[in-house]
């Protein structure tokens, strides 16, 4: 019974990367400008990982702290939307595209041809932190299907054969 | 204006706005419910529709309608005992039970579980789906409450009354479709959270995701051991709900009984709460003179809730300072059990194992509390169990509680006043304190002793007491949501309030954490209020300052009230923790 009881306040480890204050600056300064705070949780999620690149724990807190909310609510809406991610993501995030049309015209062969070729599955990222694989269901370019998207850039009618050449495009970069 | 509508061909008429449930039950119909819950005492309505057991048949409409959410309109005609609507409240509990331990037996909820009942109500006689069950990691970390993930049936009570009602916000429905649950942030432990502990989540859990820390086998254990002098304290709502466990009425009265019980059980002395409660009393109204004397900072806030304490730690860490320093009674009395008692009797402090049997959950995590004993081997108190803990050892024992007959506590830690007693109740540490603090700064006997103005289910109640001509602002909270609505006002500084009682329980401790399942039943929680009451009048004395073992503990022992062995052994301090 004499040890430190769970729960109780401790100080706050001081923040030792000067980048990470400049990212906590950036969402302090985006939501400060918001007329709404609390209403806008959703938006500010999305602005807090564009920031950070995911959102976790600590940036979650954070977000709870300034909005005045609990911490298990910003956590329960980040766990619902697949959009939201808890784990850092490489600095390319590659999606195929498994909605209806794409999958008719072939995109589990894309999927596994991406995973072939980065060598992880779909929801992990690479080890040297370049890529990260998602899936998302339809981004309504079905003309074009299969469709992959990285970092935005839409690839359409997609052949397994031209995968590691799209996916060469970013290792260079 | 009003709705006329018919349900199963008998005419009904009720106010617009309310449901088909609410309608039907103006008739004597119970639509059978689960994840519906709606105590308007509370302010706690959770009505998310998601569990579709309360299930209608609305003329004209093609889907079967929720009864618990869909509004009644003119001209409706409802069945709610046709085939196809018994049909599908039998398949909506047997979908839940595809995904829900199939373990009654050894569950704690047993025998009171409302999925259970809704079963055998039902006539679920198989299990008709089997499928994949979800797995989740027991969370047994905290002193006081376990959760069990895999029994959840996410009606979400729990979420609705820790968000809304009590505003600390643990928990939340986490993921989606299959994977969802009601978790902690982060999936942290709930000793790592803000949680008060103060149960009310358990108290409407409808099975057996949420109980209680269940502490009966080391109570036992003690009773059984020659070396330990076991000593059981009482706390007063115990006594006008314990009944409940055994069929009595709700608001039977049954100290004498549960005295028998006790003794019957191997305790070595069986005392009250209450005669610490006068002893808080005596303590608490020296400290706000002390504060009126000095000009300390008012208002005092009560400190005898132990889910209240962690709350404002949490919540108002800036606050700190204006609590009352009283340890809560239980806390006193384990600390005067082991020294002065121990002392009078000649027995080693260390031989002692103090039980509390308290309404209450967050007790189980206020023993633990580090601070609250003189050193790490010597806790105030050792062990607590709820008031249905106690029900069950009874039980457990096979003694026949209706046929016991009373017997009196021991003495001297047995004797206690009707001012201990309303400390049971919301509203009643204030009264008390007042029966005493009145006649200390007036100098005059307390004309009229009972103070209505501070009474029943009221979320806020204020009054003005004329003290000698000075206006003494006085208001009662109870349910952590009003008290944060005070909290918020004093931080503005838009509090006139001298003193301030408040209860993290909505209805106070007769509405514990700990108490018997209610299962939304309100009468039940006023039914134990007035027999506070009525006890506090059964009594001789019923101001705390009469109370003549204390009077006798603080000449032979304490010394002063509020004096330097007071505020060694009674008083505490509160620490600052993160909100999460």
């Amino acid at each position: 019974m004499s040890q430190s009881e769970p729960g109780q306040m401790t100080q706050q480890a001081e923040i030792p990367d000067g980048g990470v204050n400049r990212q906590f600056a950036l969402l302090d300064e985006f939501v400060a400008s918001l007329p709404y705070k609390k209403e806008n949780l959703i938006a500010i999620l999305h602005r807090a990982q564009e920031i950070f690149g995911s959102l976790p724990e600590e940036v979650q807190m954070h977000i709870a702290y300034l909005l005045d909310i609990p911490a298990a609510k910003v956590y329960g809406v980040v766990s619902f939307y697949s959009f939201f991610t808890m784990k850092a993501r490489g600095r390319h995030v590659v999606n195929v595209c498994t909605g209806t049309a794409c999958f008719v015209r072939g995109a589990a062969k894309i999927q596994l041809e991406v995973e072939k070729q980065l060598g992880i599955k779909t929801g992990e990222t690479t080890e040297d932190g370049l890529f990260t694989l998602e899936s998302l269901r339809c981004v309504g370019a079905c003309g074009l299907a299969p469709v992959l998207v990285i970092d935005g850039k839409v690839y359409g009618k997609v052949e397994v054969g031209q995968v590691k050449e799209i996916l060469g495009e970013y290792r260079e970069k | 204006m009003a709705v006329e509508l018919t349900i199963n061909d008998i005419p009904v008429s009720v106010p617009e706005g309310t449901t088909i449930l609410d309608a039907a039950r103006t008739i004597n119909i119970d639509i059978p419910t689960l994840c519906y819950l709606n105590l308007h005492e509370m302010k706690l309505n959770n009505h998310i529709a998601s569990c579709r057991v309360c299930v209608v048949e609305v003329e004209g409409r093609r889907t079967l309608a929720p009864s618990c959410s869909t509004p009644v309109t003119p001209g409706m005609v409802v069945k709610t005992d046709t085939p196809r609507a018994i049909k599908a409240r039998r398949t909506m509990v047997e979908l839940l039970l595809s995904d829900h331990p199939k373990s009654c037996l050894t569950c704690s909820k047993n025998l009171d579980c409302d999925l259970q009942a809704l079963a055998s109500d039902l006539g679920v006689r198989n299990i008709t789906y089997e499928g994949e069950e979800s797995r989740f990691a027991i969370d047994k970390s905290s002193k006081a409450i376990v959760r069990d993930p895999n029994k959840c049936i996410r009606c979400r009570r729990c979420e609705t009354m820790c968000n809304e009602v009590q505003t600390v916000g643990v928990y939340s429905a986490v993921g989606r479709g299959f994977e969802t649950v009601v978790k902690t942030a982060f999936d942290l432990p709930q000793h790592k959270t803000s949680c008060t502990f103060c149960g009310q989540c358990l108290a409407v859990c409808p099975t057996g995701a949420l109980t209680e820390l269940d502490q009966v086998d080391k109570v036992w254990k003690a009773l059984n051991d020659p070396e330990r002098f076991v000593i059981a304290e009482t706390a007063p709502a115990v006594r006008v709900a314990l009944g409940e466990g055994f069929g009595l009425e709700p608001g039977a009265i049954v100290t004498g009984k549960m005295v028998a019980a006790l003794k019957r059980l191997g305790f070595d002395r069986v005392f009250d709460t209450e005669f610490a409660a006068d002893l808080t009393i005596v303590e608490e109204a020296t400290e706000l003179m002390d504060r009126l004397k000095k000009g300390g900072r008012l208002p005092i806030l009560t400190s005898c809730c132990p889910a209240w304490v962690k709350f404002f730690e949490h919540q108002f860490p800036d606050l700190l300072d204006i609590p009352s320093t009283c340890k809560s009674p239980h806390e006193m009395f384990g600390v005067i059990a082991k020294k002065y008692y121990a002392d009078l009797m000649g027995i080693d402090p260390q031989r002692i194992t103090v039980v509390s049997v308290m309404p209450c959950v967050a007790k189980k995590y206020e023993a633990a509390r580090p601070e609250l004993g003189r050193d790490p081997k010597t806790p105030d108190v050792d062990i607590v169990i709820t008031t249905r803990e106690l029900a069950r050892m009874i039980r457990e024992a096979g003694i026949h509680f209706g046929a016991l007959p009373d017997e009196d506590f021991d003495q001297p830690l047995g004797e206690s006043t009707g001012a201990a007693v309303i400390f049971g109740t919301t509203g009643g540490v204030i009264e008390a304190a007042l029966r005493t603090a009145y006649e200390w700064i007036t100098g005059r006997p307390l004309a009229r002793i009972e103070f209505e103005e501070f009474r029943g289910m009221e979320g806020i109640k204020e009054a003005v007491i004329d003290m000698a001509g000075r206006d003494f602002r006085v208001a009662v909270t109870h349910g952590l949501g009003n008290a944060r609505k005070i909290l918020e006002k004093i931080q503005a500084g838009d509090s006139e309030y001298d003193a301030i009682e408040i209860m993290a329980c909505p209805g106070g401790c007769i509405g514990g954490g700990g108490q018997p399942y209610h299962h939304g039943n309100m009468e039940i929680l006023k039914a134990r209020a007035a027999a506070i009451y009525r006890e506090d009048r059964n009594k001789t004395l019923r101001k705390s300052h009469e109370n003549p073992a204390v009077r006798t503990l603080y000449e032979k022992y304490l010394g002063e009230p509020y004096g330097e062995k007071a505020h060694m052994l009674l008083h505490t301090h509160y620490i600052e923790r993160r909100k999460i």
